[in-house]
């Protein structure tokens, strides 16, 4: 046998567990010593609404015609306390993203897409800009852990108040803003100097539990007399006690964000190894609201690797009142948009790659504080691109709900939905495709 | 409209239609009778009012307070004036945890001892405590002053930014990039304006206070500081 034969060597062989981008981060962190940062949500394949189908309609369902027939996609928020509950004419709304990790005229863009199509906004860390209360028709007001920029006049300025216990992306984390996007307006709104790492806190400073959240939140009635909706959004956890307890200390809408949901920053292993899939959180959130007696009088809203209007519509299906949405929405703006490529190349990245959003870098400009940058970004044609988009998620949906024979797009059930793998029907709790098997049921 | 001079009693009224008329009226003096350690007492006032409450109260009394005076005639449960905006609250005795926190103006003061987390996240308040206060207090505290005639708690000042912290008793235990600092003389006069506007003009002398604020290497993030974390 000749030397020279190629075929005694076997091709170069990957390794599943120490694959390329295992091995490269091996080699990261030999090199610096410290853990990786980065924007965006988990990137790992996780079970999600993609395993699930809709039936349709058949000899036994009735469908509505296509786009002539009335299909509802309103939705009211806050029913169970407020004076005040607020509509949405779609059940998609805007999560909430901070003046700060975004540019102002993403905040701007973002009021006027979600306003354009009826729906809501949701301010973040570091309190309300008035760039996003005159452009928001429906402005939700974030009571953070760091409480940094929380003034009672923005309260009783908003529409609806969000009590942030956690986020999908890093349960149990709080809020990081690096200096370098820490701009002399940041740093006023936040009370800090400029130029440092500003470090949410993870736990609220005045309430440690249930029993205190109930106070806390009779508290934020009282100073804004019972007027406004009071959401308390979790990161999907522990969903079925975490909805339990939000209903107990008094919630009117609970918002459950799944591990697919993005963060402006956050430690790369936080995000890849916290929290629930969105798909396994819903089910349980949904049966702790049925066992209360509280399904559709306290809203549930869901969130985390929303994308189009089959994931809004198997959402409701699976009990959710709305949908919000914080990455698709950026995305909609014109975040990694190709048009970028170039510098994207520059930063080490490509276009659908990018999400280094904390280095404020971002050559879209909305991540970032960059003055040059930031006016990259027109703000009445990306909030006319999110109009569109938004009203596309709801198209699709309601084209979906039609199919299965519904009216309004609440009607849409887990009846309606079969699941690809068994995973996800262990998930979601409906039959695996082509049976009528669903796990850990009889 | 609530006359200028009222006394609101708990025992016949709620919370609720307490501060509905604290809300509603722009002056005015207001005695409130048996608070029975109701929550959310003169919660949201947004008024110069003065407002007297005859007896204890639960949590988040006066909280986000702007303009108004509050004097709390007995105890303070959690988060007494919290996030306060501007005006002053006076509380004549104890209070739990959580007082003053993330407040952004104006002046509290507690006669008596204050629990864990007195001042955490502070943003501007001011709080004089004229007995001690727990551990964990002035957490994070980037603006304002917090001023302790007796002592302090373990882990006092952890993670603080720019507060400035007096103290004048002892320190268990300072938190992580919390240091003691120089009592310059512009510190004394701050803190002698301080004292004086708790109404201790004189009574004391601030040369036996120690001050305490940020090293300011944790700012940033850096490789080097994991041992401080």
């Amino acid at each position: 046998m000749s030397g020279d034969d190629p075929w005694i060597h076997t091709p170069p062989r990957e390794s599943a567990i120490f694959d390329r981008h295992a091995i490269a981060e091996i080699h990261r962190a030999a090199a610096t010593g410290i853990y990786d940062i980065r924007g965006f949500g988990a990137k790992r394949k996780l079970p999600h609404f993609d395993d699930l189908l809709f039936l349709g309609a058949s000899m036994s369902r009735y469908p509505l015609e296509g786009y002539r027939e009335r299909c509802g996609t309103d939705v009211t928020l806050g029913t169970r306390h407020a004076r005040k509950p607020i509509t949405l004419r779609i059940p998609i709304t805007i999560a909430g993203m901070s003046f700060g990790s975004l540019s102002a005229p993403a905040k701007e863009a973002l009021g006027r897409g979600a306003s354009a199509v009826g729906t809501s906004t949701t301010t973040g860390d570091g309190g309300m800009t008035p760039e996003e209360r005159e452009h928001s028709s429906l402005l939700v007001y974030q009571v953070l852990p760091s409480r940094y920029g929380m003034e009672p006049d923005q309260l009783r300025k908003a529409d609806a108040i969000e009590v942030v216990v956690g986020q999908g992306a890093k349960p149990g984390g709080g809020g990081m803003l690096l200096g370098q996007k820490i701009s002399d307006r940041v740093a006023e709104m936040r009370t800090l100097p400029k130029g440092i790492d500003q470090r949410s806190a993870c736990r609220h400073p005045d309430w440690t539990g249930p029993d205190d959240l109930e106070i806390k939140i009779q508290e934020l009635r009282e100073i804004t007399d019972w007027e406004k909706p009071i959401y308390v959004k979790v990161g999907a956890a522990r969903p079925y006690y975490d909805t339990a307890l939000a209903v107990k200390a008094g919630a009117d809408v609970v918002v459950l964000d799944g591990m697919q949901g993005g963060t402006a920053a956050t430690q790369e292993v936080f995000i890849e190894h916290c929290g629930l899939p969105t798909l396994a959180a819903i089910r349980p959130a949904v049966r702790a609201l049925q066992e209360l007696d509280m399904h559709r009088k306290v809203q549930l809203i869901v969130s985390g690797g929303i994308r189009g209007g089959a994931d809004v519509a198997k959402a409701l299906a699976l009990g959710a009142d709305a949908v919000s949405i914080g990455t698709a929405a950026l995305i909609a703006l014109g975040d990694n948009h190709p048009r970028w490529e170039e510098e994207y190349r520059k930063l080490g990245t490509t276009a659908g790659c990018y999400d280094d959003w904390h280095e404020g870098k971002d050559p879209a400009g909305i991540t970032t504080q960059d003055p040059l940058l930031t006016q990259r970004l027109d703000p009445v044609l990306a909030g006319k691109r999110l109009a569109n988009y938004l009203s596309v998620l709801t198209l699709e949906c309601q084209t979906i709900a039609r199919a299965n024979g519904k009216s309004h797009v609440h009607n849409l059930e887990p009846e309606d939905l079969v699941a690809l793998t068994v995973e996800a029907a262990a998930m979601a709790q409906v039959p695996l495709a082509g049976t009528d098997w669903i796990p850990g049921r009889r | 409209m609530l006359a200028r001079n009222s006394t609101l009693d708990l025992a016949r009224l709620s919370v609720r239609e307490v501060n509905r008329l604290l809300h509603d009226a722009d002056r005015g003096e207001f005695l409130i009778k048996n608070p029975r350690g109701l929550h959310a007492i003169a919660a949201g006032l947004d008024a110069p009012l003065d407002v007297t409450i005859a007896g204890h109260v639960g949590y988040y009394c006066a909280g986000m307070n702007k303009h108004a005076t509050v004097t709390i005639a007995g105890n303070a449960g959690t988060g007494v004036a919290e996030n306060m905006m501007s005006g002053r609250v006076h509380v004549k005795g104890d209070v739990s945890q959580s007082a003053g926190a993330t407040g952004c103006g104006g002046l509290l003061i507690i006669d008596g001892n204050a629990s864990a987390r007195c001042g955490i996240s502070l943003r501007g308040l001011d709080i004089v405590v004229k007995g001690s206060v727990g551990h964990m207090s002035a957490f994070m505290a980037q603006a304002g002053n917090l001023v302790v005639l007796g002592d302090a708690g373990d882990a006092l000042g952890d993670s603080i930014y720019e507060a400035h912290l007096y103290v004048r008793g002892k320190v268990k235990s300072l938190g992580s990039d919390c240091i003691e600092k120089d009592m310059r003389e512009a510190h004394k006069a701050a803190l002698a304006g301080l004292l004086e506007a708790a109404g201790l003009a004189g009574g004391i002398d601030v040369s036996e206070f120690r001050r305490y604020g940020s090293a300011r290497k944790l700012y940033n993030f850096h490789v080097e500081n994991l041992g401080s974390y």
